[in-house]
């Protein structure tokens, strides 16, 4: 699991040149200050992760349990509680800010978000199948997914087999991309690549899981 | 205004002149080569501008020594030391992509005159 996480919002996609005057594609975060709501512990939660909550709310506008919460843990509200799940917690308390600038430049991160949702899709575009031909006296079947099994034995459709279907809206991680920049000031995190989500998404951003 | 402005203006030029289809440019290209960095100029006629914002993009095409040469740069491009237009282009087309089936006489843009 992750040593760092802060959370963001997608902000969009440009680029940017670097210094030996080459073009990187990059997508841009902007990473609010985090306010650490609560802290859950292994031997208290059965995990470890911070609770934490970013930007302003109107405190009218919460629920009873939710103005408590925050009361409790003496921060003012956020938009919204995003639970960061870490190795480990020690040295964090409750109302501690995390900002951008626990990434550096260069390091490897993962981003976790909700993908963009497609609707009902066929197996085509869901599973990459290969479809059928355009012409050879095909008719009405060139997006269709083909045999989806045998006949009297097994007299029935394997579970779990790939058809059309929901796709996309499902929480997705994007591994290893490279942090361009990360602005204190501004609050703005670049990574090199794209990012699950529409524009103005909720990212989690963690260090590697995996690579070096 | 776009989201990413707060990025992009950073690497927005403002020293690039407006041009359009058919304009004959000089563009000062830096090129490093072991270690030096030196000035090569590609000189020829614009034949498209594609693309928005920071991401938009020209491409000059040129006869060298009978090769047609066609470059693609992007107009904020840090690697263009300079960008000169040298004659306006009296073009009736966005995309002069028909100049490629051309030579001689009927490869060439006719310059735009004021005065008419």
């Amino acid at each position: 699991m992750a040593q760092k996480a802060i959370v963001g919002e997608k902000v969009g996609m440009t680029q940017i040149w670097d210094d030996a005057q080459h073009v990187i594609p990059v997508t841009v975060l902007r990473i609010e200050p985090a306010r650490v709501v609560q802290v859950k512990t292994g031997e208290r939660d059965g995990y470890s992760a911070l609770q934490v909550t970013y930007g302003q709310k109107d405190p009218r506008k919460l629920t009873k349990a939710q103005a408590g919460h925050f009361a409790s843990a003496n921060v003012p509200a956020g938009r919204r509680l995003v639970e960061l799940r870490l190795d480990s917690v020690d040295g964090f308390q409750v109302g501690q800010e995390i900002a951008v600038d626990i990434l550096t430049v260069g390091e490897k991160v993962d981003v976790t978000a909700v993908s963009r949702g497609k609707g009902f899709a066929g197996g085509m575009k869901r599973h990459n199948f290969r479809g059928q031909g355009a012409s050879h006296g095909n008719h009405k079947h060139h997006r269709a997914p083909g045999s989806i099994g045998s006949c009297s034995f097994p007299g029935r459709v394997f579970k779990g087999l790939r058809m059309a279907g929901h796709m996309g809206h499902e929480q997705t991680t994007t591994l290893n991309l490279e942090v361009v920049q990360a602005d204190l000031e501004r609050g703005l995190l670049l990574v090199r690549g794209s990012v699950p989500g529409p524009n103005g998404g909720v990212v989690i951003v963690r260090n590697a899981v995996k690579g070096k | 205004m776009k989201t990413t402005d707060l990025v992009d203006n950073q690497f927005k030029r403002t020293d690039i002149p407006k041009m359009g289809p058919g304009d004959e440019v000089k563009v000062h290209v830096r090129v490093v080569e072991g270690g030096k960095e030196r000035i090569q100029v590609f000189q020829g006629n614009v034949t498209k501008i594609t693309g928005s914002g920071i991401a938009e993009s020209y491409t000059v095409r040129k006869l060298s020594y009978g090769v047609g040469v066609e470059r693609t740069f992007p107009v904020h491009s840090p690697s263009v030391s300079k960008l000169e237009i040298l004659k306006r282009g009296d073009v009736r087309r966005a995309k002069l992509n028909y100049l490629r089936e051309r030579t001689g006489k009927s490869a060439k843009v006719r310059e735009k005159r004021d005065d008419q």
